[in-house]
């Protein structure tokens, strides 16, 4: 069986699901971080891929792109993560209700 | 005569008043008196100018100068046109207006002197002039009706100059509140002409009124509009309780304002629409019965009075009622057909007009008198006043003159013209004559009960000694002679055939058994002051006690005052109308507005329970609404 294409996308909607739902449904902030990671881990797999298969080195350069951001991204949510947790001794979700009415 | 001049008369205290307000005012009103120079400078030329027309028109062919029309509004297809009217009724208002003004000013100068308002006093001053001499000139009603409201506007700042005195405010808002009334119904009527005819010239409605074409109920309706105005002008009854009221102004406003000039717009704007009038035979029958019954109904209330200044305001009310009777009973005479349409429309407006003419000389000079008393004792009781025969003899001298010409005595101006609408009265309708003849008795009552407590016996005031007392300065006194004069001989004068009238002589005039049975009553009413109140042969307490009822119901003014304040002031119109108005405003207005306010407010508070603050449901919430955008781009696309 070759690995086509529609592999590659398969395993990069499956992570993104994987994600989606670690994102919206964990209490621990930091593993809602590492959900978003995974996301975006996602999508540079369907990046390389197409760019693979189709032939254009654009799709390289986003993921190189992606990935530096996702470094600084994640510097910054983990740095915002300790700090909220030196404030609020906790780092549930669902106690982050500073913005409720 | 060239219609630039005709504009300069009209002009001239306009540009006074200008002056005055935007230039002496506020750079020099360290000199107040410029303004009072101004003010007599501009009235002179105007009367001067006057005098010009008053002669050209009598020279003129129909006694009428042609005046070019102006356009002054274009509305679409509608062109309102005013221009000037100058006929024998316009030059002698205008003469009438300028000379009693000039006089008025000139007594000011005396009698305002000092007062912090000077220069304010005279900017409205000359801003009344210009306004009146606008109303008499004007040719067309709309016109005619701003000019209305001018005068109304000064006579509300003039009588409320003393600002600070709430009575003297208090005056003023009802006398302009009152007017307005009146003005309300004018205005309609000028409306409903306007709808019905599709002018406002004076001249045209008067043509189409005699040739028929407008006439019926719309008329009537229009004439009775009309008279509601000069109701309210002119203190007509019912509309008569703000001027006594309007006293409370100084007295050379009074004299000018409330006596002489304004007061008398509603009689002239009668005369100037009388063939209006004529036409309809309701219209000036209820003017007829109006005039009458006021002139017998404000001298009652003149009787028991004891501020001079009141006296004389319900004798101005009930001299109006004399003059709007004349116009009425020849009007009713023309009406009827008892005299031909031309001749008594000239001779209706000459038996008015000749009474306005004499009545502004006398009433104005008692007004005048007044003033010159106020100024020595500093009051207007004349229960504290007395002797002042002595003090002030040159006061006493043109009083008595005045006097004597408004009860109508023999061959003061006052005689002339009441002798011609007595007359007209007992031709047209003796019920009118009867009512006229007792108001005779009376004015030369109350006329001479005054003069008699003011100057005849011992002072009996304490305000300043009699030894204070003192005569006015010559500035007050130079015009109060001049006008004596005119209230002597201003009935000799032809104003009578200049209007169309009839001419009477000298001597001549005491053939008749009219004039003999009203010199009678006057000599009467004069006596009986004597006898009452200079040689105490009856008195005046046990007088008062065996008419008691009577007495009460004068000196409280049939209640009227009363009546209007509580029953339609606060019962119809505070408790009722407003109370109603007020509730719609609470609930329905308000209701409304509010009512979305709290609307918003409650479903924000419902709503806002979708802000949970986790932005996790807030990250579901995108990510339903992702999907849901997407389906619907495969489902609709």
């Amino acid at each position: 069986m070759a690995v086509g294409l529609e592999h590659f996308l398969i395993l990069s909607a499956i992570l993104f699901a994987i994600g989606l739902y670690g994102a919206l449904a964990k209490r621990n902030a930091v593993v809602i971080l590492m959900s978003i990671e995974i996301m975006l881990n996602a999508v540079n797999i369907a990046m390389v891929a197409f760019s693979r298969y189709g032939h254009f080195i654009t799709g390289q350069v986003f993921a190189i792109f992606i990935m530096v951001v996702a470094a600084a991204e994640a510097a910054v949510g983990l740095a915002l993560i300790i700090a909220i947790y030196r404030s609020r001794e906790t780092v549930d979700a669902e106690k982050f209700d500073l913005m409720k009415w | 005569m060239p219609p630039e001049v005709v504009l300069a008369i009209l002009l001239l205290p306009f540009f006074s008043f200008v002056i005055i307000s935007f230039i002496l005012r506020p750079f020099f009103n360290h000199r107040p008196q410029l303004s009072g120079y101004v003010t007599i400078a501009s009235i002179g030329a105007s009367l001067l100018l006057s005098i010009w027309a008053l002669i050209e028109v009598s020279g003129a062919e129909g006694h009428v100068l042609p005046m070019p029309d102006y356009e002054w509004l274009a509305i679409g297809d509608t062109v309102i046109r005013i221009g000037v009217t100058v006929d024998a009724l316009a030059a002698v208002m205008l003469i009438v207006v300028t000379s009693v003004s000039l006089l008025v000013q000139l007594y000011s100068q005396g009698y305002m002197r000092g007062d912090g308002g000077y220069a304010r006093y005279f900017a409205f001053m000359s801003l009344f002039t210009g306004s009146m001499l606008g109303l008499v000139l004007a040719d067309n009603l709309l016109f005619l009706y701003l000019f209305w409201e001018g005068v109304g506007l000064c006579s509300y700042l003039l009588i409320g100059f003393w600002f600070h005195k709430p009575e003297a405010a208090r005056a003023a808002t009802k006398a302009f509140l009152i007017t307005r009334i009146g003005d309300f119904g004018f205005l309609v009527a000028i409306l409903l002409l306007y709808a019905k005819t599709g002018t406002f010239d004076i001249g045209e409605l008067q043509h189409l009124a005699l040739a028929g074409v407008l006439g019926g109920s719309v008329l009537t309706w229009a004439a009775i509009g009309i008279f509601s105005g000069a109701v309210g002008k002119s203190a007509q009854f019912p509309l008569h309780t703000w001027l006594p009221d309007a006293m409370e102004g100084p007295t050379p406003v009074s004299a000018l304002i409330h006596a002489a000039t304004m007061v008398a717009a509603g009689v002239y704007l009668v005369a100037r629409l009388f063939p209006v009038f004529a036409s309809s035979a309701m219209a000036i029958t209820t003017v007829a019965i109006i005039g009458g019954f006021t002139a017998i109904f404000a001298a009652t209330m003149g009787l028991v009075m004891n501020d001079i200044k009141r006296v004389l305001a319900y004798s101005t009310i009930s001299q109006l009622g004399y003059m709007m009777l004349g116009l009425g009973a020849v009007g009713m005479a023309v009406a009827n057909g008892a005299l031909p349409v031309e001749a008594g429309l000239a001779l209706g407006v000459a038996v008015g007009i000749f009474h306005l003419f004499n009545h502004a000389f006398f009433k104005s000079l008692l007004f005048l008198g007044a003033g010159s008393v106020n100024h020595a004792t500093g009051t207007f009781d004349i229960r504290e006043m007395g002797g002042l025969r002595k003090a002030m003899p040159w006061t006493y001298f043109t009083f008595l003159i005045a006097s004597l010409s408004i009860a109508g005595i023999w061959p003061l101006a006052g005689f002339w013209s009441k002798e011609g609408i007595l007359a007209q009265a007992w031709e047209s309708t003796p019920i009118l004559f009867y009512l006229a003849m007792i108001t005779v008795f009376m004015t030369a009552f109350y006329m001479f009960r005054v003069v008699f407590l003011t100057f005849g016996g011992e002072y009996r005031g304490q305000a300043q000694g009699s030894h204070g007392l003192h005569e006015s300065p010559l500035v007050m006194l130079v015009p109060m002679v001049l006008l004596a004069i005119l209230a002597v001989v201003s009935g000799w004068l032809p104003i009578s055939e200049f209007l169309g009238g009839e001419s009477h002589s000298f001597f001549g005039a005491l053939s008749g058994p009219l004039a003999w049975a009203s010199l009678v009553l006057a000599g009467l009413g004069i006596l009986l002051a004597y006898a009452i109140y200079s040689k105490k042969w009856l008195s005046a307490e046990s007088l008062r006690r065996a008419f008691a009822p009577l007495y009460t119901l004068f000196s409280r003014k049939y209640w009227l005052d009363e009546l209007y304040e509580r029953f339609f002031v606060i019962r119809l119109l505070v408790n009722g109308l407003f109370a109603a108005l007020h509730w719609f405003d609470d609930h329905i207005i308000d209701g409304v507005v509010n009512g979305i306010a709290e609307g918003t407010v409650a479903a924000g508070r419902v709503i806002r329970r979708a802000e949970t603050g986790q932005l996790q449901a807030y990250g579901l919430a995108i990510f339903i609404g992702i999907l849901v955008i997407v389906a619907c781009l495969f489902i609709f696309s």
